[in-house]
């Protein structure tokens, strides 16, 4: 069996790839962002928030940890129009990976707040913080610092499972290979090139990250 | 007129009941030992006056702030005393500098740089001017306990609660704190301090409280309390016959 490998199609392809990666980098940048932000707020509230509203912030995120990211975007792009509520596939995709990574990123955050000394609560009250200050200023970062390997991971793991919002034609990395290889029936290429795209963005991020956590959280300086 | 006013404090636990109804009165300037075994309530009482207990009776009044168990209440009472504690609890992400200026100008709103003055101030009445910009991390026990109290001082607290500041620190480190402390007493800060240090409370103190079993057992002038013990509990407490 002999196979020739043939990029010559590679060229002629470029500005769907191009746009393919712009759309999934925009997906991931976007998702991270507002996901850790929601996912912050909602450890807030399971971790020192008000009573009544850890039940509902419980709801949402087992709910999410429970069911495929497939179904919660077609949840969305499919099944809110049905209640008057209708986007763009980019939205939706966007909207369905901040509501993901917000429930993941939640209980990984959680984690890092309670395992906060009692005494970094006890010095924030005892200089008259209030407790939203004292969560703020004195608990968040040390929190951020503690887990931020796991929540590097799972925002890693959301920009490889956009892959999937090629399903609702959101036209990403996977959407462009999917386009290409049916147009050149060059598959194996397609995909060979597709591939390292994603790992190549994939470690692209994990450095961004880790550079992040060098920047957020000091160190012992080697002064 | 006393500064803190303690009256009949009551404070349980479940059904232990921790504090049977103690009465303090600290007048200005004054420095208060609080001795006692672990277990007396000596600490729980230290930590109601800051408001990080709750109490079941009584009433706790610091120069016109009455203790209730609400935010505004809370942070009227926090801004009068300050609180340091035995784990030092400095913010680990922040700077010796850093930690100082934090409630400034979170609280008190203080302008960044008037901050960073007044925590040059601060540290350097401590001895640790130079060590503005180090971690916690960076700095020995009797440092990090150094930089709590200029943190606790830039709020310009009329009291200072000491929770056993020296307990968790080397034998060779705790002198450096202990000085800092009698510096703080000359200057005329009120003082009301959990301690074990027995020497210190001798040297420093104008009272000494002995604390047993959730009551205030003996209360008087050092000499008198250490000299001249009353009751058996305090005898053996000072390991005297």
């Amino acid at each position: 069996m002999t196979y020739q490998l043939d990029f010559g199609w590679l060229i002629g392809s470029l500005p769907v790839l191009l746009k393919g990666i712009r759309i999934t980098v925009q997906l991931i940048l976007i998702g991270a962002v507002f996901g850790v932000a929601l996912g912050i707020s909602c450890a807030w509230v399971r971790a020192l928030g008000p009573k009544w509203l850890k039940p509902v912030v419980a709801t949402y995120v087992e709910l999410i940890r429970n069911t495929p990211f497939l179904i919660q975007l077609f949840f969305i792009f499919f099944g809110l129009p049905s209640l008057g509520i209708r986007m763009s596939e980019l939205t939706a995709a966007n909207l369905a990976m901040i509501v993901n990574l917000g429930a993941y990123s939640c209980e990984i955050i959680r984690a890092g707040i309670q395992a906060t000394p009692r005494g970094q609560f006890e010095a924030g009250a005892s200089l008259a913080m209030t407790p939203l200050q004292t969560f703020w200023h004195v608990v968040l970062v040390p929190a951020l610092q503690r887990i931020w390997p796991a929540l590097s991971s799972q925002i890693v793991i959301v920009m490889l499972g956009s892959a999937v919002v090629s399903q609702i034609a959101a036209e990403d990395l996977t959407f462009a290979a999917n386009f290409i290889q049916s147009r050149n029936f060059r598959a194996f290429e397609t995909y060979i090139v597709s591939t390292l795209i994603y790992l190549v963005l994939a470690s692209l991020l994990r450095q961004l990250l880790a550079s992040l956590g060098w920047m957020l959280f000091p160190r012992k300086a080697s002064r | 007129m006393s500064l803190i006013a303690i009256t009949e404090v009551k404070k349980r636990f479940g059904d232990n009941e921790v504090l049977k109804g103690i009465s303090i009165d600290v007048a200005p300037g004054e420095v208060v030992a609080i001795i006692g075994k672990s277990g007396s309530g000596k600490s729980t009482l230290l930590r109601c006056i800051n408001g990080l207990e709750t109490i079941d009776e009584g009433s706790i009044v610091v120069a016109g702030a009455q203790f209730l168990p609400d935010e505004v209440h809370l942070k009227a009472l926090r801004l009068k005393v300050g609180m340091i504690f035995q784990q030092f609890n400095l913010f680990p992400h922040l700077t010796a500098g850093g930690n100082v200026m934090l409630s400034q100008m979170v609280v008190k709103k203080t302008p960044k740089k008037d901050a960073e003055a007044v925590a040059r101030k601060m540290l350097d009445r401590v001895g640790l001017a130079h060590k503005f910009d180090a971690l916690p991390d960076e700095l020995s026990g009797g440092q990090q306990q150094r930089v709590a109290i200029a943190r606790a001082l830039a709020m310009q607290p009329i009291a200072l609660l000491c929770d056993e500041i020296t307990s968790a620190l080397d034998p060779e480190l705790v002198a450096e704190v202990l000085a800092v402390v009698k510096e703080l007493a000359a200057e005329g800060m009120t003082l009301v301090m959990v301690t074990h240090e027995m020497r210190f409370a001798r040297d420093v103190c104008s009272r000494v409280v002995f604390m047993h079993q959730g009551r205030v057992h003996e209360i008087g002038a050092p000499e008198d309390v250490f000299s001249n013990p009353r009751t058996p509990e305090l005898r053996q407490f000072l390991g005297v016959q």
